[in-house]
């Protein structure tokens, strides 16, 4: 069966969005410490599903819905989770990795998370 | 106030809605609008944010050249985190500096934040006013200007002309 | 043609589920394991798109959309009990 050159570029997209799967798991592993594999994985991942599912729009047009409505909500939920998870680690002090240059967060955390409780 | 936080949340739900169902039987949009009516009363005072939005063209034009940067710095930034993933030395050089950003409303800063923590080699992890806290996976200055200039004015300077 | 390229991604993504399963099984604290958790949902829902595909049926796009949504809605319950408990 013959393939249309757009179906070809929506093919080569998600193969593109895998590779950036894998880059971002293999982040993951290679890491040394809780925020770094936060700035490998998450973000990497991210971008991988992005390139797949608009790789996926070009091949099946007719799906335009509900994969754009997939697109929004992953570009908005994950900055949310993975800031969440790095603010949270930090909170349970999770150690840095030993070669962190400056770390300006330890002199305010104090006041920041008093001033949080307060508001709730 | 309360009406048009509600009215804007009202829209945003019809969009969802008719994204998911993808037709417009009159059916679908009778329960599509009740239940978007019940939400939108229910959580309306929550979502003022939601107001923020303008509809100018000027807007609207600062906005697609935003997406178009924001797309480029995605791109450019998650190849050069790849490349240090790859490589058998690992070169990284973390640490958590302190940036300032002169934005002033609530969306602004919600789309500055998303779009660093978006970038890879920076993670906003805590924002107190104008004060944001980052992740810089490559640490080039912890002097707060010289990381302000680096970090965060790339993406502020089209927001401002949006938001003000 | 479209559909070798795609079975190699599905390959290369079954991969990507591997290693972060390894995280997720060795890791030395819980919120290693959170984020290892987060990223293979995010990479199942690319994978699960996927599978709608070849089985041609759209219906499984609606069970992505829910899957991220509960990771999502999970990821969040569990760090806000790491910042303040229940």
């Amino acid at each position: 069966m013959e393939n249309s050159v757009i179906e070809i570029i929506g093919a080569v997209l998600v193969l593109l969005g895998a590779i950036f799967l894998f880059l971002g798991a293999l982040g993951l592993v290679r890491m040394p410490d809780v925020y770094n594999r936060i700035q490998a994985g998450t973000k990497a991942s991210t971008l991988g599903t992005f390139l797949s599912l608009i790789g996926l729009l070009l091949i099946i047009p007719a799906w335009w819905g509900k994969l754009i409505l997939l697109v929004i909500f992953i570009l908005i939920t994950n900055p949310v989770s993975s800031h969440v998870l790095a603010r949270a680690s930090y909170c349970i002090k999770v150690p840095m990795f030993k070669k962190t240059v400056v770390d300006k967060y330890k002199e305010d955390v104090v006041k920041l998370f008093k001033k949080d409780e307060n508001n709730d | 106030m309360k009406i048009k936080s509600q009215f804007a949340l009202f829209v945003v739900l019809m969009i969802v809605w008719f994204l998911i169902n993808n037709s417009f039987q009159i059916e679908i949009v009778i329960i599509g609008a009740v239940l978007s009516f019940i939400i939108s009363l229910i959580f309306g005072r929550r979502t003022d944010v939601l107001n923020e939005f303008k509809f100018t063209p000027a807007a609207f034009f600062y906005t697609l050249v935003y997406l178009l940067v924001f797309f480029v710095e995605l791109i450019k930034s998650n190849i050069d985190v790849a490349l240090r993933v790859i490589k058998p030395s690992l070169p990284i050089n973390p640490g958590i500096v302190k940036t300032k950003t002169v934005l002033k409303s609530k969306m602004a800063r919600m789309i500055l934040t998303n779009s660093i923590t978006l970038t890879p080699g920076t993670l906003t992890v805590d924002i107190d006013d104008d004060i944001l806290y980052i992740h810089w996976i490559d640490v080039e200055s912890d002097d707060i200007d010289v990381a302000t200039e680096k970090i965060v004015k790339k993406f502020e300077k089209i927001l401002v002309k949006i938001y003000g | 043609m479209v559909n070798t390229i795609l079975t190699i991604a599905v390959v290369i993504m079954m991969l990507a589920l591997m290693l972060t399963l390894y995280r997720f099984i060795k890791g030395p604290t819980a919120s290693d394991r959170l984020i290892s958790f987060d990223v293979m949902t995010v990479s199942s829902l690319s994978l699960i798109a996927l599978i709608a595909k070849f089985s041609e049926r759209i219906i499984y796009l609606d069970v992505a959309l829910v899957y991220g949504l509960l990771s999502f809605l999970g990821v969040i319950i569990v760090a806000r009990y790491f910042e303040k408990g229940i």
